[in-house]
């Protein structure tokens, strides 16, 4: 082995202590610098519901909240999330902040092997908190780094225009 | 005005119903438990380390540095599993004369693909895996390697497949009818060839594994993002020698798998194989790099067919040469000559004549095998034909939706037999070409596009029919030899509450098996459905089936739930009969409730007789056994398949400067017969058109001449995104097939089937001004630019 491996290895090796809040719980990891935060979150705090799809930005499914905003947690490093506040989608889901968005995907069945779901549904709801009434054209671009190969895309539309009507209208979705 | 009572305001009747899915509410919640989110105590690792070259001598393999890397405890070549794991070779009796060479988990002297995996190493974590990988040094020796298609048939060129004489793995030829003397005869005749580049399923969970072995007990458990559990709790049994009850295989949520997960990939055999020799649990998940190298990829042919037709339009005579190429070996157990094979049956079988002669040459060359895919060869017949009709009818002066309606087989002439052998129990073409034209506007659209012409806004409309292959008999892979159930089973039992928990052999990937099983069972028997559990996926637990591939979910796992469901409630009515003294044929269920059957005033509580014959059985007669469990197995009978039917209609734009084109409208008529969800089958259809229109449009698996896949990443294999996919129009006709109770019949490929022989023809209607032609698939705005002659 060379010098230059050694240190490689050696790098890799070494933990860092990151700390975050997780769905509002204050949690910290051992992380090794390499390590992104789709896998911490996976593989040191348990939070399967966020997916590695591509592991390079194209495909949505590893979107996670980060400080109130929607981000690729594939493209990020742990050790970069350190202090910031993560809401996946198993938090989101236990708020009720999503319930009438998830209620409407089932309704119209806008998932099918439910593997893209949890990045589509929190980029949704990034959407709808930017802007209360998107047209179809506009849901449907904000979507396209969500990549689905089940649904052909139109219910996931259909769901999402529903909800936004809805929320508009001051009830909750039917 | 109130609408007539239909079967739908019949109390539990779900059959026929748009209910939402049960499972679907843990996925959105978070909750799925896929195999790639598993992990077990004392849970190892694999990565592995792929061949770089095409074609090549392994010459050396030197690891010992990897070895003693900290946290690495296996690294394992392909003579260490080659000792313990029994080769396996993908061919079927049936396809007489067919060959492949023997596989491995991994190769032990050669490599013959670029992605081929050489080297597994097993560590504490994928991350310490991949470290040892970069410090394993293998020796190549470049071999001559064959890329394309015209190379691998070259004589005197290189030859893969070892002890072989020539690059062929088989070759089938269809002769029926008088060819010759129809094309003699014809007024007309067309002809084209076509080339089908290869796609991949891009599943979003990529293949994952988690083997078990536990030498104790001499069990092993795999976990495994795969379709068909049963298929593979055979194949490690029988390949790795463990007793077949000593082997379970778990298919728990499967993140997409389109055909794709069908199939035997050498790292999951290598994974078992690692677990064996460990004695340890361990996990491979493939990443997106390696799904592209190493998953199946499909289509990948180039056709040259003729048609002869008369002075009126009449199709008379098709002459069809089909070469696929397939990689280095076929796929085991299911072959990858089955594409070509439907590929050179299904040309043409909307149509109504009789004189038809077809080669099919199936090729090996340098790449990774190619195999069943969604739609499997669909695609490529539905193309082949539809364009050789739109090309008819633009000679003829024909609208091509005039040129269809007089050459489909006439609703009212079934059954009927393909020249190809297929027997057709009944279809619908008349009826769904007028619903087609009707649901698109067909005339509207056409003077639109008329007008628009005129303003140098170019748009297209193709229509392109189809017949689709669903619920295979025995007669597909059983006569082949391939241990491949086509038969499925169902357990149901009543608990003691007086529900009802249904173990299935279908298995569910998000079609929504779980839910229209719980449907048929709970309107079957007369129960909420949300009394229903439905359980898949495991074979230690649900009976032995075929699970879910050719569209057999609805149709046979469906068919098998409602005879089971028949066979319980014939058996909670003879106990309550027994309890009412009454007799059990004046008896019938409602609403969890055993009533009169002519009167339907309640009796008693279905949950009572459960509840008596489980806790106070001796408060019934004497003798008395309540079954209240019952097994029941259905396989398919009578026709050897449940074909389906249907067309699709195309509206795009094409901008003729850049190239690019916008679908903007699509369209579908299906016929599945009996439709036991309408959501779920709209859903099934719109998905797979939408997989359809990524093949036509976007998607193409490129490799350069030395046999690199160029590319292999979501970033530069382009698939249907959001923004570029329309929405889809879908209307329904029901023929429900005979041959069953139910009555129901495939759907899940019917929308892949014929998306790209619409887009072909829109887009070849879109450039018809210009006096320019495509025929290869995927079209990109490069090709169109070529026909246009602007690049």
């Amino acid at each position: 082995m060379n010098h230059s491996d050694e240190t490689l290895l050696d790098d890799a090796d070494e933990t860092v202590r990151v700390r975050l809040v997780v769905n509002g719980r204050k949690v910290a990891c051992e992380v090794a610098p390499r390590e992104t935060l789709v896998d911490c979150l996976r593989n040191s705090l348990e939070l399967t519901g966020t997916h590695a799809g591509c592991e390079m930005g194209a495909c949505g499914a590893c979107l996670v909240q980060l400080d109130g905003r929607a981000v690729h947690s594939c493209l990020m490093f742990a050790v970069q999330a350190d202090g910031a506040a993560i809401n996946t989608i198993e938090g989101l889901s236990d708020s009720g902040l999503i319930a009438d968005l998830q209620a409407e995907f089932h309704r119209r069945n806008a998932l099918q092997c439910g593997f893209c779901t949890p990045g589509m549904l929190i980029n949704a709801h990034e959407l709808l908190s930017q802007v209360a009434q998107p047209s179809r054209e506009e849901i449907r671009d904000a979507l396209s780094g969500n990549y689905c190969r089940c649904t052909g895309y139109e219910a996931i539309v259909d769901a999402i225009d529903a909800v936004a009507k809805a929320r508009s209208a001051g009830g909750g979705a039917t | 005005m109130i609408a007539p009572l239909t079967s739908l305001d019949r109390p539990n009747s779900y059959i026929g119903r748009s209910v939402p899915r049960p499972n679907a509410k843990r996925l959105l919640a978070g909750r799925g438990r896929y195999i790639s989110d598993l992990k077990l105590p004392r849970m190892l690792h694999a990565a592995f380390l792929r061949s770089p070259h095409a074609h090549a001598k392994i010459a050396a393999i030197n690891a010992d540095e990897a070895r003693a890397l900290e946290g690495v405890h296996l690294v394992a070549t392909g003579e260490d599993l080659a000792k313990i794991c029994m080769p396996w070779t993908g061919t079927l009796d049936h396809f007489r004369g067919m060959t492949s060479a023997p596989q491995l988990p991994l190769p032990v002297d050669r490599v013959v693909w670029t992605g081929q995996a050489v080297v597994a190493v097993v560590a504490e974590s994928r991350a310490i895996a991949e470290d040892a990988l970069e410090l394993i040094e293998v020796d190549y020796e470049d071999l001559p390697l064959v890329v394309d298609i015209d190379g691998a048939r070259e004589v005197g060129g290189p030859v893969i497949n070892s002890g072989s004489a020539n690059n062929t793995c088989f070759h089938a030829q269809l002769d029926s009818g008088t060819v010759d003397v129809a094309f003699a005869s014809a007024a007309h005749v067309v002809e084209e060839e076509f080339t089908f580049g290869r796609h991949t399923a891009v599943t979003l969970e990529p293949r994952a594994i988690v083997a078990d072995y536990d030498p104790a007990a001499g069990t092993l458990t795999v976990h495994h993002a795969t379709q068909t559990p049963y298929q593979f709790q055979d194949l490690y049994s029988r390949h790795y020698g463990i007793p077949e009850a000593r082997v379970r295989v778990i298919a728990t949520d499967i993140g997409g798998s389109f055909g794709m997960k069908l199939h035997v990939y050498h790292e999951d055999m290598a994974v078992v194989g690692l677990s064996i020799l460990l004695g340890r649990p361990v996990k491979y998940v493939a990443d997106r790099i390696e799904s592209f190298v190493s998953d199946i990829h499909a289509r990948d042919h180039r056709v040259h067919a003729r048609m002869a037709l008369d002075a009126k339009g009449e199709i008379l005579a098709m002459d069809v040469l089909d070469l696929t190429a397939i990689g280095a070996f076929s796929t085991y157990p299911r072959t990858s000559v089955v594409e070509g094979n439907q590929v050179i049956r299904l040309i043409g079988a909307p149509y109504r004549f009789k004189n038809y002669r077809a080669t099919l040459e199936v090729i090996f060359q340098n790449k990774v095998q190619t195999s069943q895919y969604r739609a499997v060869g669909h695609p490529i017949a539905c193309a082949v034909a539809e364009r050789l009709v739109d090309i008819a009818a633009a000679k003829l002066g024909l609208d091509p939706f005039a040129i269809r309606a007089q050459n489909v087989i006439a609703d009212d002439a079934y059954p009927q037999t393909s020249p190809t052998g297929y027997r057709f129990e009944a279809l619908s073409h008349q009826a769904c070409l007028k619903r087609l034209h009707d649901i698109m506007d067909y005339d509207g659209l056409r003077a639109e596009q008329a007008d628009l012409r005129k303003r140098g806004i170019y748009r297209g409309i193709g229509i392109a029919t189809f017949v689709e292959i669903t619920n295979p008999s025995p007669a597909f892979y059983g006569v082949g030899g391939a241990r491949i159930s086509s038969q499925d089973g169902a357990i149901l039992s009543l608990t003691p509450s007086g529900e009802v928990r249904c173990l299935i052999s279908v298995t569910e990937q998000g079609q929504g098996t779980e839910a229209i099983i719980s449907q048929i069972v709970a309107d079957q028997l007369g129960l909420a459905q949300e009394h229903v559990k439905v359980i898949t996926g495991d074979t230690e637990v649900t009976p032995h089936g075929g699970a879910t591939w050719a569209c057999r979910g609805a149709g046979i796992g469906g068919e098998t739930a409602l005879q089971a469901t028949r066979a319980l409630k014939r058996n909670i009515l003879e106990i309550a009969a027994l309890i009412l003294q009454e007799q059990s044929s004046a008896l019938d269920i409602i609403d969890g409730h055993v009533v009169d059957a002519a009167t339907r005033n309640q009796r008693m509580p279905v949950a009572e007789i459960a509840r008596i014959a489980y806790f106070r059985s001796d408060t019934l007669p004497p003798g008395t056994q309540a079954q209240l469990t019952v097994s029941h197995h259905f396989a398919p009978q009578g026709y050897p398949f449940a074909f389906t039917n249907g067309i699709q209609g195309c509206s795009l734009e094409i901008d003729v400067e850049t190239g690019f084109i916008r679908v903007l409208k699509h369209f579908i008529v299906e016929d599945c017969g009996r439709v036991i969800n309408p959501m779920l089958v709209d859903e099934q259809l719109r998905g797979g058109i939408v997989q359809g229109l990524g093949a036509a449009l976007f998607e193409e698996c490129r490799y350069s001449d030395t046999g690199q896949l160029m590319n292999g990443s979501l970033a530069d294999y382009l698939v249907p995104m959001p923004m570029e996919m329309p929405d889809i129009v879908i209307a329904h006709v029901e023929t429900p097939t005979a041959d069953t109770v139910l009555g129901a019949k495939g759907v899940g490929e019917a929308g892949t089937a014929a998306a790209s022989a619409c887009v072909l023809n829109a887009v070849n209607d879109a450039l018809a001004p210009f006096d320019a032609t495509i025929n290869s698939v995927p079209i990109t705005p490069t090709k169109v630019l070529k026909a246009l002659k602007r690049f």
